[in-house]
């Protein structure tokens, strides 16, 4: 099954509450998957800085000393604000690719688990709620946010096998269904220079949208090109730094409900999930049309 | 009448009420509210009594419903009537995917949309959509009317059995073994009785076209035979 969440927020008044909001919508959607939970949050641009969310399965060791070691290591405005099992480095926008590089040889077991200016991603083993509670996600607030739970299919229980997956810069991709190419596709891409960490279906798909934004596309032109290039079940939720977009297969087997008001735009896998939302009682309700690409920009 | 609040209230208790209803007994009444997307709402009943809920519900609403009349006013997840047998259910809204499917009888009226796999396996229920209906409706439906005021997507009727299909608007494209048929005065008669059933004065029978099994998929052939 699998259930997914989005929120795209319209007024600006409710940011500070976009982490609430998804955290209620995630912990909904509990029966629909409790293998692994995760988030991906746009917050504020700050200028020149970008930050890479990263993780590690021995927290207190491998962040411990590590912002004087990175400085060290030439990232020399470095700083990084421990979350649990996640930290959240942030550097000078154009050090990306160097602090990147100096992880893989300070502390070769953290993972980056997704960069860029205003994206942070956090995604564990357990139930929504604990998840949630353990990044502390309603503290966060936001422009727009998307959430998984998982019910594993294609590949294990894992961190890394959790969602939202993040193959590019502030982009990230949550997904219910199941790919059948994935394999064929992960090898093309690898050959295009696309960086993947697993062997998920999932991950595949946001690593072709990265690949087909690399060529210029936008997201939506993105989209449309994934129709036609991947085969399998999907529905999909992707973020991208000003964007929100959401796709299904021709099929349209996993399920999807979507709410607009003046304020926001919401996706659900089910209309349990937004039924807290304030104003949902007047929000144009729809279920999106297979093999239709809908997405919204700021 | 009683009145649920699934706000307050297990979907467990308003079920067990319903259940618990006399078959043979006087027309009873109930009300929810707040239904807030729940699943399995007033599923299985099987006595005369009129269900208002009052607000939108998940899966599989109504399901297996025998005798009561059911009226959503809001909008109903996938699944809706699934397998009822007779009674009567109304959706004020849409309706998700696979609406009706498998049901033996009664009717089911829905206001908005209903999206894909509308009266899948349909097994003799009548379906009434004041809107349209999604890709692959009809799939593999044996019997019954599913009448449809709009359009209907891709891949309409396929596999066919003996269903009737009335479609107003545009059909995207007909499923294998789908065909157009001509409207004789029994088919009328039949669409004018289930517009009325289903409360709708506006629409005049002559305006749909009828669509049916070419009765050719299913069908052992002799000639075939070395191919089987």
């Amino acid at each position: 099954m699998c259930g997914i969440v989005g929120l795209f927020l319209k007024d600006k008044s409710l940011e500070p509450q976009l982490g609430t909001l998804l955290s209620e919508m995630l912990v909904t959607m509990t029966d629909r998957g409790p293998d692994s939970a995760g988030i991906a949050i746009y917050g504020a641009d700050q200028n020149n800085l970008a930050k890479l969310t990263i993780q590690s399965p021995d927290p207190e060791t491998d962040f411990a000393g590590l912002t004087d070691e990175l400085r060290a290591a030439g990232i020399s405005n470095a700083s990084i604000l421990p979350k649990s099992t996640h930290a959240v480095i942030t550097v000078a926008a154009d050090q990306i690719d160097a602090t990147r590089k100096a992880l893989g040889e300070l502390r070769p077991n953290v993972r980056v688990m997704g960069t860029g200016s205003v994206m942070e991603i956090y995604k564990e083993v357990g139930l929504p709620k604990d998840v949630l509670e353990r990044f502390k996600i309603s503290d966060m607030s936001g422009t727009h946010g998307i959430g998984h739970t998982r019910m594993a299919t294609e590949s294990a229980v894992t961190t890394l096998g959790a969602h939202p997956f993040s193959t590019g810069l502030d982009q990230c991709l949550v997904h219910n269904g199941s790919l059948s190419n994935h394999n064929n596709l992960r090898r093309e891409l690898s050959h295009q220079g696309i960086h993947m960490e697993t062997e998920n279906d999932s991950e595949v798909a946001a690593a072709y949208l990265t690949g087909e934004m690399d060529k210029g596309k936008n997201l939506g032109e993105a989209l449309t090109s994934a129709l036609d290039d991947l085969d399998g079940f999907f529905t999909f939720v992707v973020g991208t730094k000003s964007g929100f977009g959401v796709v299904r297969d021709p099929i349209a087997c996993k399920p999807a409900v979507m709410a607009e008001t003046d304020a926001y735009v919401a996706f659900g896998s089910e209309y349990r999930a937004l039924v807290n939302l304030p104003g949902i009682e007047d929000a144009r309700v729809w279920e999106p049309e297979p093999a239709t690409v809908y997405f919204w920009e700021h | 009448m009683p009145v649920f609040d699934l706000a307050t209230t297990e979907l467990r208790a308003l079920n067990a009420s319903l259940h618990a209803l006399d078959k043979n007994g006087e027309n009873a009444e109930f009300e929810v509210i707040n239904p807030r997307g729940a699943h399995a709402v007033a599923v299985g009943i099987d006595a005369p009594v009129d269900v208002h809920i009052k607000g939108s519900v998940g899966y599989y609403c109504a399901g297996m419903n025998e005798t009561a009349n059911i009226t959503v006013h809001g909008h109903a997840g996938p699944g809706v009537a699934e397998n009822m047998m007779s009674g009567k259910v109304v959706i004020k809204g849409d309706a998700s995917q696979y609406a009706g499917a498998t049901a033996h009888g009664g009717l089911l009226v829905i206001e908005g949309n209903a999206s894909s796999r509308c009266g899948i396996s349909m097994k003799g229920i009548d379906i009434v959509v004041k809107g349209n209906i999604g890709h692959m409706s009809a799939f593999m439906a044996q019997s019954g009317n599913l009448v449809v005021l709009g359009d209907a997507g891709d891949a309409l009727g396929d596999s066919l059995y003996e269903a009737r299909l009335f479609v107003r608007g545009k059909v995207k494209s007909l499923g294998a073994d789908c065909i157009k048929k001509d409207m004789r005065p029994e088919h009328i008669e039949l669409l004018g009785k289930l517009l009325s059933d289903a409360g709708i004065t506006d629409v005049k029978p002559e305006e749909f076209t009828r669509y049916g099994s070419a009765r050719q998929l299913y069908n052992f052939n002799i000639d075939n035979a070395d191919a089987y």
